[in-house]
Formats: C-alpha cells, structure tokens, sequence
C-alpha cells in the first residue's frame, strides 16, 4: 500500500516540466511511484510520462470531460484511485494549487502544501510567510498524504525510464456546473518561466509596454524566459503570466538578472533558489541588492542596450 | 442573495517576519495586524456586487479568537452588513477552516461565497477549494475577472499559461486574485458605523467542528542567507562577469 501517485500536468500536447520535478520527490520520500495522465487523446503525453525516471507504471484516464483542466473533473478521478496509494503528489504550479485541496477535503485529511524537502516518509519542510521563515511538517502516519510540491526547490528527474501503460476508462460523470470557455496564453514562444535555465525580468521602471520590447529582444540573445515584477504587470506593461513572486510564480533559473526591479519581499520569495541572480537599479539602496550576487547600480535604459551590443 | 466573505487577521504583510529564537513561531508581540490582502479583494468585490444590486447582503466571517472582531469592523466598516465570529482559541488548519465555512454556509444560505486565493502567513492556498468539494458546489480559484449573470458567473482565472475564462452556476466558491480590483479605503465615519452593525460571536464547538488529521509543524527555521555578492561598475564589467562565471 506504500506507493506514491504522481498527478501528470500537460497542455494537451506536452507533459510539463513540473511533472518530472514531483518524481523527484517522490524518489525523495523513496517509495515506487506512479504517474496519473488525465485528458483526452493523451497517448503521446503518456508516453512522455513513462519515460520519466523511476517510474513504476503510467496510469492513463481517457475521457473527452478530462481535455480541459477543471479541478472537480480531475479531482473525482484521482479520488477513485486514491486507495492504492498512501502519498498523492501534484505540482504547485495553478493546476496543482487549485486540484490538489480539492483531492485533500474529498479524502478528508490536510495537504501539505509546497514541499520543499523530503525529510522523512511524512516529514517535510515548506516556506511560509512569503519564504521568510521555513516550517518542519509532520503528516499523519494513518491517513493518505496528499502534497503539492514546490516546484522550483527540485530538479527534473532524468527521462531514459520505460515503465508500463495502462489505460482506465473515467469512474465519474463531467459535472454540469463549471464548464471551460477558453484561454488566452499570454507568454508566446519563450522559454517557460517555471523551467527556463535563465530569466531576464523587469519592474515598473520600464515605464511602458513599448519600453519592455528591449526586455524581449535581450532575452531573446540569451535565449532566456521573461519575467516581470507585480508593479509591471499591473501597470499593464506585460501580461499577468510573466509575474514572478510570492503569489506569481516562485522560479529558480540558473540565471535571474533584475532590471529595475527594487525588491519587495514578495518579490524575492519568488526568485530566491535562483542560482545567480543580477539586479541593475539605479537605487543603490534598493532591497534587491541584498540579495544580488553580482550588483550594478545604473540606469537600465544605458545597460540594456549596451548589454544587447556585448552579447550579440 | 446573501455574499458571504471569509476574513483572515494576519500579520500585516509591510511587516518583516522573523523567527522566534526557540524555533516556535514567528514573532508577534507589537506587530501590526491586518485583513489578508486577497480577503480585502473579496470584500471589496463582494461589496460592488451589493452595490450593483446583484446582492443584498454581504456578511463577513472570521474564525480566531477575540482579537480577530478587529478585522471584522474593518470589515464592516468598508461596507459588510453584518459579521460572524466563530469563536476559537486553536490555530486552525484548512480542512478545519472549510468545514466550520461549510456549516456557517448551512445556516446562512448564501449564494456566493468569496474568499482569497491564500493567506499570506501560512501561504497553503486550499481553504476555497476544500470547501468547494464538501459543498459540492463548483469552484473558481485565482479570479481576476468576474461577471455574475444571472444563475451563474462568467470568471477570468490568473494561470500559468495566461487568463483561463470559466462559467460556473451558483453557489460557487470563488478564491480572487490581486487584480481583480483595489480595495476602497475606509473613512472615518464608517468606523464609527460599523460600531454599531451586528457581531455574532459563535463558539466552534457549537458548530459540532473538532479538528481532524493536523499536521504538525515541530519547527521554524529562518529561511537560508544568500551569500554577500559583488558590485560591478559597468556593463561591460557585468558581461564580463556573467561570461566568466559561464552564464551567457
């Protein structure tokens, strides 16, 4: 009965990242694990699944009602397999964080949320208040775990697995009041924020929409994803999807360089695993220097472009 | 239609936190306590709802000790009708927290519940989905966007691919996102009104709620330091550096 479920996170066309870093901690916590694809017409992404290192079997639920990512569809599945696993692991990307406590009340017991290391079979550590302090979580023993795992304290597990497929037809019917209208994506063609080796991001210094096209271009010479401040975004100069931060996303690229970006708390919490980070600001004082390893107090409207020429 | 609002006291998130000593919380003595942000959001969201007529009462709900009634007239004050205390002396988890929303929502029948997408102290983000799935009412988490229509509401989700859009009929749980809009500031006079707009106080075992499967925290670290950096003078110094190091 000590086995790990991993819920599989995809777009439909593409396993996502997320997925191979939630088999990481499960290798952590040590027990076999297997991985959970919901959607529809999801071979190609199972197959991505099953490729994923350490993975014991891929469990594939097909059904039209699973294609978009409504939590009480995908919910009410897992709950079905949920007696054959004593942990249920799922990203804390905004798939995870709205599936997840839904899974967690149906089966009765508290989630842990966040999981940045593995202790122990059901001792954990998290952040909280923003990353600025870090708790040790004890799970009870007698009830299922169920977890989301905070994806950027992990590293993506290795994908030269080849583990069984087996598919299973939907345990419940599409529920008739929340339906799917759309979505919008945002980002367009650049490297995924949650996964990118490196990652240019702006503050509201960036004065306008037009000014963060010189942002793009010098990503786009170092092939780095684009991120933003809370400020940024809600000045309307990017869209929402490219907020980094306690309550965007918490990345943790190898490299992260800060354009005008002062450093809110909240906004450190979501960059702090970064392997370098680089702020430019003309703030000597500004909070972000604290946690800069290399720091340049300077105007970013002379460093982009000069930054551009050096490396083009 | 009655809104009903659910309202954390949490420490004040212009506050630096830090860990006791004794590794058994955080301090609290002479900090500045606040609503939760993203409950404010709600609130406010809640109130224009009333204010546009699709509602007739918003009431606020809070689960704490005493101290919590503060947060609850700042709430009345920026504009809910009425509040609920659910009197408790335990820091609750959230599987407790929806099943004492879910009893509350018993006895008051609302038709839309609002609520955070998280609070900013423990930062776990699942009380709104837990009690959607006890409800067995649907459920739209991260909202920026809402447009109540009738039996259902049109929502804009915040995710990580972009703006997700969902219809769901109500009742609904709905956990609201930072740019849904800007919470009004509560004036002077207001204060002194929601002095005299009703407080219920009920004692949570009186809800029949007893705390179930905890988890235990043993600890609390301080987050680890960064290790000092280095300031560069130029751009080129700074390429320089990156290229060096081998990050570009």
């Amino acid at each position: 009965m000590s086995k790990t479920l991993i819920i599989a996170e995809h777009d439909g066309s593409n396993l996502n990242p997320s997925t191979a870093k939630c088999a990481s901690c499960a290798a952590a916590i040590g027990q076999d694990f297997d991985i959970l694809v919901m959607g529809s017409s999801v071979n190609a992404i199972a197959e991505q699944a099953a490729a994923i290192d350490g993975a014991a079997g891929v469990t594939v639920v097909d059904a039209e009602n699973l294609a978009n990512p409504l939590a009480v569809n995908h919910a009410a599945e897992v709950v079905a397999l949920a007696e054959s696993y004593s942990h249920i692991l799922g990203p804390s990307t905004t798939y995870g964080r709205d599936l997840m406590p839904r899974i967690a009340a149906l089966l009765g017991v508290n989630q842990v949320s966040d999981i940045s290391t593995v202790e122990g079979s059901h001792h954990f550590t998290r952040p909280i208040y923003a990353g600025n302090a870090i708790v040790d979580v004890h799970a009870p023993e007698n009830v299922t775990v169920v977890a989301t795992v905070r994806v950027a304290s992990w590293k993506a597990a290795g994908n030269s697995g080849s583990a069984a497929i087996e598919t299973r037809s939907a345990s419940a019917p599409a529920s008739a009041n929340t339906r799917y209208v759309g979505l919008e994506a945002g980002g367009g063609e650049r490297p995924d924020l949650q996964s990118a080796p490196r990652v240019v991001s702006a503050g509201r210094a960036m004065a306008s929409e037009e000014n963060f096209e010189m942002v793009y271009e010098l990503a786009d010479l170092i092939g780095a994803g684009v991120g933003a401040s809370r400020a940024a975004v809600d000045a309307g100069y990017c869209p929402n999807d490219m907020q980094v931060g306690q309550t965007g996303k918490i990345i943790a690229p190898d490299l992260y360089i800060a354009f005008g970006i002062s450093g809110a708390i909240q906004h450190i919490t979501g960059i702090k695993d970064a392997g370098t980070i680089v702020a430019v600001n003309k703030d000597a004082d500004a909070p972000i220097f604290e946690v800069a390893d290399i720091g340049l107090v300077a105007d970013l409207f002379t460093v982009i472009p000069e930054m551009k020429q050096l490396l083009s | 239609m009655k809104i009903l609002v659910g309202i954390k006291r949490v420490i004040d998130y212009n506050v630096r936190i830090r860990v006791k000593s004794d590794a058994s919380g955080v301090e609290t003595d002479g900090v500045k306590m606040s609503i939760n942000p993203f409950d404010e959001i709600a609130l406010e969201e809640a109130l224009r709802i009333r204010e546009a007529g699709l509602a007739e009462e918003v009431i606020v709900v809070s689960l704490g000790g005493n101290e919590c009634q503060q947060q609850l007239r700042t709430g009345l004050a920026m504009g809910a009708d009425r509040a609920i205390q659910v009197d408790t002396a335990e820091d609750l988890q959230p599987l407790t927290i929806a099943r004492t929303f879910l009893k509350v929502i018993e006895k008051e029948q609302p038709g839309l519940v609002l609520l955070g997408k998280q609070a900013i102290d423990g930062d776990n983000s699942q009380t709104a989905q837990m009690l959607a799935a006890l409800w067995d009412r649907p459920q739209a988490t991260f909202v920026s966007q809402m447009n109540m229509s009738g039996e259902s509401v049109t929502v804009v989700r915040e995710v990580d691919a972009g703006l997700e859009t969902i219809e769901v009929d109500l009742p609904a749980v709905i956990s609201v996102d930072l740019r849904l809009n800007e919470p009004r500031f509560v004036k002077l006079p207001d204060i002194m009104k929601a002095k005299r707009k009703p407080l219920e106080v009920i004692a949570l075992d009186e809800l029949g709620v007893a705390p179930e499967n905890n988890l235990e925290v043993s600890k609390y670290s301080p987050p680890p330091v960064r290790a000092k950096g280095i300031l560069v003078e130029d751009t080129a110094q700074l390429v320089t550096e990156l290229k060096t190091r081998g990050l570009v």
